[in-house]
């Protein structure tokens, strides 16, 4: 059982919850399965730094009836969390390399820790790039931090949007395009993409077409999660069970999966 | 210690087994007739066997006969198998109750039962062995399943008369029985009558023995028994082909126009899911009293053949009926091995008996076989 | 074979409309005639893009895959159109399905032996990539006017 500390609303229909889960310890990338009572289970990735004290910090879209009710919870209110699943961002199996990280709409969030811990120990990686596309500016994740972080002067980010008003003097277009923009040296170069799949896909693409090798790309993916132990099946993409072997994937092992219709 | 001495019981023996698995405090489960099917439910004594009955199995098809013995086992196997009690159809899991702190959670307590199998074919040993993998191993351990599971008393038969629809001995997973029993028997023709020609496969077993009254089984029981299993070996309903290979042909041939076949074919009813051994997808529910101060949560059998399986994002992964059916089959012969390390499929047969339209999965993977788009060289 | 019919053809294809009969011929070399019935694909995501596909008759869908939402059409192609771009520049793999909606007549034309003879032929060449960056302008313009979503609820 786990309580809420704080909510803030990050966009229209996405809000991000700090909850004390008694000092659970995860990686980067990893996800717990939140319980609204009575309702149901939903995977959430956690969006906060790992290592860090104090509460898990997890960014909800309300899409459905589970993450409707999560995103309604208020401080002091409590729910069902258990966790941490899945795989991790091989974040320091890449010491010594330049890192990309690209980002679609709410990819950026089970994406953010992993950027907590590049930044934590910035020495260690060569050059690091942040390419976040989005729908529109009002889509825009974690805006503020994102400022910070392109204030530090010693990362990359550029941020795009699929279509905007007049007051954006931003990017706008795909965020495959920012791949050429940004400075890395695809020879030694780890690359870590998430977003929705069909973004993930492409992204992959131009990353290898710049010249990054499919075993230095790694995708999150998603499906339907319901025991979140590798027991139930419904988490099946052809030989793995992504809430095992997954959700962090090496794309060279997922290509040939991807692109087989209804897997 | 196993023992490899070879026992005879008559069926009296028999009978003092079944009491003597009463007496110790097991749930004694078997086959029994009922809604003209073998099925397997709780037994109190030899009389609810299947004495004298037989079964017809083909694709779609399943009739009891007559025989013309008494034989207790003479049959194949039946709709059921025996994750029906030790993977259950429907588990509670947890109920939670909201109070002033917020919530309380009570986890459901496991079963006590101490469950005695009877009439256990070599395919359902293999299917429990099978289940055992992924439900005990991986550092989750079903905790439901583990209790159920415990301290098991199983009584294997080797099969006499394979079904129409059987193709164990191409999956070598049959017909004699191999794996973790307590007892294997094999049901011969003796002088007065039936007997069981009884190996122990276990400490227990050998206890078991021990108390009943038995004697040591001569040359010709002996022989008689094992031709009883080289016997049904020949008389398979089915083969698999190229067992070896299965795994890799299906791998490549992911958009064989087979797919589109069988996709016109099958309903996609489940019922290959139901009565497979092995199968075991569940899924949970939430659900809430009335007042909303109260919730629990049922774990319960589940079916990749229905939409809400792959449901993500508004819709399913896999809508077509043709990319359930493909999912069933390449998990069972093939991505169970990525999964967990041995095939999904034992060869019992029970998918193709219980499908209504009779599909076949030997013949589907033979299909493929012989256009195999994948294939290194032209023409394979 | 039919060599000398598919000249006429692209000549004929609105695509290559005013083309010199010489650089049909070359074209010709590279073409040959194929058909698609309804719900075959022409292409599928992932494959190497090859060949390219002048429609005759018929009409074909550019769509892809995402899972739980299905194939996402974004554009029909029709006769006197082209199907598949990404063959012009490398790495030439396609990036979408190509998909009949109905019977359809297509003039396939292998994109390798195309890009050679351009090479070896600069004016073919010149020709050749005027008519397809005319029609890659217009697609371009269309897309964009697409993507503003014109018709959305507005966020």
């Amino acid at each position: 059982m786990a309580r809420v500390r704080a909510r803030r609303r990050e966009t229209r229909d996405t809000w991000t919850l700090a909850i004390d889960a008694g000092g659970l310890k995860f990686q980067p990338g990893q996800f717990n399965m939140l319980y609204a009572f009575g309702i149901g289970e939903i995977p959430i990735s956690v969006s906060g730094a790992p290592g860090a004290p104090g509460p898990l910090i997890h960014t909800v879209r309300a899409v459905g009836a589970v993450s409707q009710a999560v995103t309604r919870l208020k401080p002091g209110d409590t729910l069902g969390l258990r966790g941490p699943y899945g795989t991790a961002w091989p974040v320091t199996e890449s010491h010594g390399s330049d890192v990309v990280v690209v980002a679609g709409g709410l990819g950026l969030a089970p994406l953010r820790p992993a950027i907590y811990q590049l930044l934590a120990e910035r020495d260690r990686y060569g050059r690091v790039a942040v390419l976040y596309g989005t729908r529109s500016p009002a889509d825009i994740l974690f805006g503020r931090e994102i400022e910070r972080w392109r204030r530090r002067g010693d990362v990359e980010i550029q941020v795009t949007v699929d279509h905007a008003d007049s007051l954006w003097h931003g990017h706008v277009g795909v965020v495959t395009k920012l791949i050429d923009r940004a400075a890395f040296d695809p020879d030694h170069t780890v690359a870590f993409v998430c977003g929705p799949e069909i973004m993930m896909r492409f992204t992959a693409s131009a990353l290898g077409a710049v010249g990054v090798a499919p075993e230095r790309i790694y995708l999150s993916l998603e499906r339907n999660m319901k025991c979140a132990i590798g027991q139930c099946g419904h988490c099946q993409l052809g030989p793995t069970l992504l809430c095992r072997d997954g959700a962090v994937v090496r794309y060279d092992r997922v290509r040939p999966l991807l692109t087989v219709w209804e897997l | 210690m196993t023992s490899v001495k070879h026992s005879v019981l008559t069926i009296d023996g028999l009978e003092a087994l079944l009491d003597a698995l009463g007496r110790r405090g097991f749930r004694v489960l078997g086959p029994t007739v009922r809604d003209q099917a073998i099925v397997y439910d709780d037994i109190a004594s030899l009389a609810d066997l299947p004495r004298g009955w037989t079964d017809e199995q083909d694709g779609g098809r399943y009739r009891l006969l007559r025989r013309d013995d008494d034989a207790l086992f003479g049959y194949a196997a039946g709709p059921h198998s025996w994750k029906k009690f030790l993977h259950a159809p429907g588990q509670r899991l947890w109920r939670a109750e909201r109070n002033a702190e917020g919530m309380s959670v009570v986890g459901e307590a496991p079963s006590t039962d101490r469950l005695a199998l009877i009439g256990v074919r070599a395919c359902e040993l293999h299917a429990i062995a099978i289940q055992d993998r992924v439900l005990l191993s991986g550092g989750h351990a079903d905790p439901f399943y583990r209790a159920r599971r415990e301290d098991n008393f199983i009584v294997a038969v080797n099969c006499g008369e394979p079904g129409g629809t059987c193709f164990c001995a191409s999956m070598n997973t049959g017909p004699k029985a191999a794996g973790r029993y307590d007892l294997a028997l094999t049901e011969i023709a003796g002088k007065g009558g039936l007997l069981y020609v009884v190996e122990a496969g276990s400490e227990a077993g050998c206890a078991m023995l021990d108390e009943l009254p038995r004697r040591d089984a001569t040359r010709e029981e002996i022989a008689a028994a094992e031709a009883v299993s080289a016997g049904a070996a020949e008389r398979m309903g089915r083969v698999m082909p190229a067992t070896h290979e299965v795994p890799q042909l299906l791998q490549r041939n992911l958009d064989h126009p087979r797919w589109d076949e069988v996709a016109e074919r099958c309903l996609t009813c489940g019922n290959c899911t139901m009565v497979c051994p092995t199968c075991f997808c569940t899924t949970v529910e939430d659900v809430t009293s009335l007042d909303g101060a109260s919730a629990e949560r049922m774990q319960r059998w589940d079916s990749c053949f229905t939409m809400d399986f792959s449901y993500l994002h508004g819709g399913s992964v896999r809508a077509s009926p043709r990319s359930r059916y493909r999912q069933w089959m390449t998990h069972k012969l093939s991505t169970w091995w990525d999964q967990f390390g041995t095939s999904g499929c034992v060869g019992c047969g029970h998918c193709i008996t219980w499908c209504p339209v009779g599909i076949d999965i030997t013949e589907e993977v033979a299909a493929i076989r012989a256009s195999d788009v994948g294939a290194a060289s032209p023409g394979g | 074979m039919e060599v000398r019919g598919l000249d006429r053809l692209i000549c004929e294809h609105p695509l290559f409309a005013g083309m010199a009969p010489d650089h049909c011929e070359l074209m010709g070399g590279c073409a040959k005639n194929v058909r698609f019935g309804k719900g075959q694909y022409l292409f599928r995501e992932g494959e190497p893009a090859d060949e390219f596909f002048l429609i005759r008759h018929g009409r074909v869908a550019l769509e892809i895959m995402a899972p739980g939402r299905g194939p996402l059409r974004f554009l029909t192609v029709n006769a006197g159109e082209m199907a598949g771009v990404a063959w012009l520049v490398p790495p030439y793999r396609w990036l979408f399905d190509a998909q009949a909606l109905e019977l359809t007549r297509a003039l396939s034309i292998d994109a390798r032996c195309l890009r050679e003879k351009a090479e070896k032929d600069h004016d073919f060449g010149y020709e050749m990539m005027k008519r397809f960056m005319a029609m890659l302008v217009e697609r371009l313009h269309a897309a964009q006017l697409q993507m503003l979503d014109v018709y959305g609820a507005g966020t």
